[in-house]
């Protein structure tokens, strides 16, 4: 019988400070056995458990994409006990990895359209998995328009910054990359909240448009008038749910909403899933 | 199905005998109540009870658990590497258990065991046990079995299904394990008497005096009953204490932590409760059960509404009535299914958001 509670173990082989504040560090971890890498086989939207023993675990999107192949990234935020701990590892050091575990965004259902993702502050991390999953060249033939609003604080404040510069210079996805508030004389790109510049720069919804929205409650909460104002209908809004979890396979009862769990029955769910459940996350 | 009767003379041989094959298990006393233990070698069950204070839900999923040890010892080679630590699966038997707890067994297998992921803690434990039930004659003021998909002489979930007839014991084998149970203690003299187990049956269905009617819980809009204008009341006096949810042989919910001593840690499965606060709160301090009313509501919803849509099984409850009888300010899960089944939509006021 497989073991869901015992974690694949890793080594940290990079780690790289993302923002101006050191609050957040991307880890790229490879497995110790091999064989395991091939069991952790992932899509887009899903999440995984980080387990440093002797501290406990804490459920992470997954930022690397599935066809980045070696290794395996997550972008943590420095909040908890954990996740404290994990900034004051060094590369080299062994911990665990459990996963991948829930549901992830509907690719199969995607084919075919046009994507507009929005993001907010570091919720971009699985929608970076999602951006260079559809950017790879045996991907991309798949998939419409693909616009991207993404915010953050601060210039400093936004994560994957040269891949976001790179996304720029391209010509098949359209980058509407903004920050809160900026006293930088060269920043170039949008200031303003998320909220107002997807609603300029957005492209309308209908069928063959899907909006894939992730960020903070305040973010969702103004976005979503913005995008039924655009014409997005409520099954064509895909968001990414997070709550308090343990064991992250539907079993500790922690993370329901209503009778859904947002482990094992999401993250993902459309909007119209949402307004169905009770809504307590 | 075959009947057995056994001599009461015959009781504790037999179960001597089963004990050189099975580490058996059963209810004891303990100061002023009883409780599941492991039985010394030589101990025999003490089946003249009422319900157990605490259910026998522990036997499979303990209150705490360790499933992974590992060492911090960064001089040893397989530091900071978790594994499973090693388990009895050897065969064990439960004597006693009342056919409301086995029920209750196969409620928390639909969470324990699924198509997809399969806790293997509690299902080797689960796989490894013959559960022997005690018929119950002796059912409290509190017990509404027969209404709860249950009741005193229920078979799901058990193996064998023993009768007290004062000078003998009358026990329907139901499974396999029942009988490879039965064969290990030496019970052979088969009996015809099953117009006895349909008495006794009728009798002791007689003597549950409480029940509750849960017909319209499905038929019930979900988002309709968690929006009813009741919940504020139902919760007003809970101090939040757990006890309704510890002592409850459906509820299922667990944490998971790390103990370290020294340089060598575990990782432990523990019980825990809808009824805390830190249940659900993320790390920014958000809290989407941040009150009593929403912690009250979430146990109730889920055994009477969430797990009835999700698994069409029922309510999650074997009206055994622990969470009556224990709870300190009198909430009762019987009046709470009255409130939610007989509850009209048009009844939500604006008052809940």
């Amino acid at each position: 019988m497989e073991n869901p509670y015992l974690p694949y173990p890793v080594r940290i082989d990079d780690i790289t400070v993302e923002a101006e504040d050191k609050s957040l560090k991307t880890f790229k971890f490879v497995f110790l056995n091999e064989g395991d890498e091939t069991k952790y086989a992932y899509q887009a939207g899903q999440f995984g458990e980080l387990s440093i023993p002797g501290k406990g675990e804490i459920p992470i999107g997954i930022a690397s994409s599935p066809v980045e192949k070696g290794f395996v990234k997550f972008t943590v935020n420095r909040a908890g006990v954990v996740s404290t701990h994990l900034h004051n590892m060094k590369v080299g050091d062994i911990m665990g990895l459990r996963g991948p575990l829930g549901n992830w965004y509907p690719w199969e259902q995607l084919v075919g359209k046009n994507i507009l993702i929005v993001g907010g502050g570091f919720a971009f991390t699985t929608l970076r998995s999602s951006i260079v999953y559809m950017l790879d060249p045996a991907n991309r033939p798949k998939f419409g328009n693909i616009d991207v609003v993404y915010g953050a604080r601060s210039p400093g404040m936004l994560l994957y910054k040269d891949e976001l510069v790179e996304w720029e210079k391209r010509d098949d996805i359209n980058m509407h990359i903004t920050v809160d508030a900026t006293d930088d004389p060269d920043w170039k790109y949008n200031v303003g909240f998320v909220p107002p510049i997807t609603e300029q720069k957005a492209p309308q919804g209908g069928d063959d448009t899907y909006a894939i929205v992730c960020g903070p409650p305040i973010m969702i909460k103004f976005t979503q008038p913005v995008l039924e104002k655009l014409g997005y209908a409520h099954d064509h809004i895909i968001m990414s749910l997070e709550n308090r979890m343990k064991c992250g396979f539907g079993m500790c009862g922690r993370c329901g909403i209503g009778k859904e769990l947002v482990c094992k029955d999401g993250p993902v769910f459309t909007l119209d899933q949402i307004n169905k459940t009770p809504r307590e996350y | 199905m075959t009947l057995v009767k056994i001599d009461k003379k015959n009781w504790a041989k037999g179960l001597t005998a089963a004990a050189d094959a099975y580490r058996l298990f059963g209810p004891v006393r303990s100061k002023d109540h009883h409780r599941f233990n492991e039985l010394e070698k030589g101990e025999m069950p003490d089946l003249n009870m009422v319900n157990t204070r605490l259910s026998p839900k522990a036997l499979l999923f303990p209150q705490s658990e360790t499933m992974l040890e590992y060492s911090l010892d960064e001089s040893r080679d397989d530091h900071h590497i978790m594994k499973a630590v090693p388990k009895d699966d050897s065969p064990r038997a439960v004597i006693g258990i009342r056919p409301c707890d086995a029920k209750s067994t196969l409620l928390v297998k639909l969470n324990f065991d699924t198509p997809d992921v399969k806790d293997p803690y509690w299902l080797s434990a689960y796989e490894a046990t013959t559960f022997i039930g005690m018929a119950c004659d002796t059912p409290l003021s509190t017990c509404f079995c027969t209404t709860a998909g249950c009741g005193p002489y229920h078979e799901e979930g058990l193996d064998m299904l023993v009768m007290d007839q004062d000078d003998a014991y009358l026990a329907k084998i139901l499974t396999e394990k029942g009988k490879t149970f039965a064969d290990a203690a030496g019970w052979k003299a088969t009996s015809d008497d099953t117009a006895a187990f349909d008495a006794g049956k009728t009798e002791a269905e007689g003597r549950i005096v409480s029940a509750i009617k849960t017909d319209n819980l499905a038929d019930t809009d979900l988002l309709e009953l968690h929006g009813a204008h009741f919940w504020d009341d139902v919760a007003f006096a809970c101090l939040n204490c757990g006890t309704c949810t510890f002592s409850c042989p459906t509820c299922w919910c667990f944490d998971i932590q790390d103990e370290v001593h020294g340089k060598s840690g575990v990782r432990q499965k523990n019980w825990d409760s809808c009824m805390f606060p830190i249940f659900t709160v993320h790390t920014t301090g958000h809290n989407p059960r941040d009150t009593k009313t929403q912690r009250v509501r979430q146990r109730f919803m889920h055994k009477l509404k969430y797990f009835v849509d999700k698994y069409e099984a029922g309510i999650m409850c074997v009206g055994c009535g622990r969470c009556v009888r224990q709870c300190p300010v009198n909430i009762d899960i019987r009046r709470v299914c009255e409130q939610m089944n007989s509850f009209k939509p048009a009844d939500a006021c604006t008052a809940q958001g």
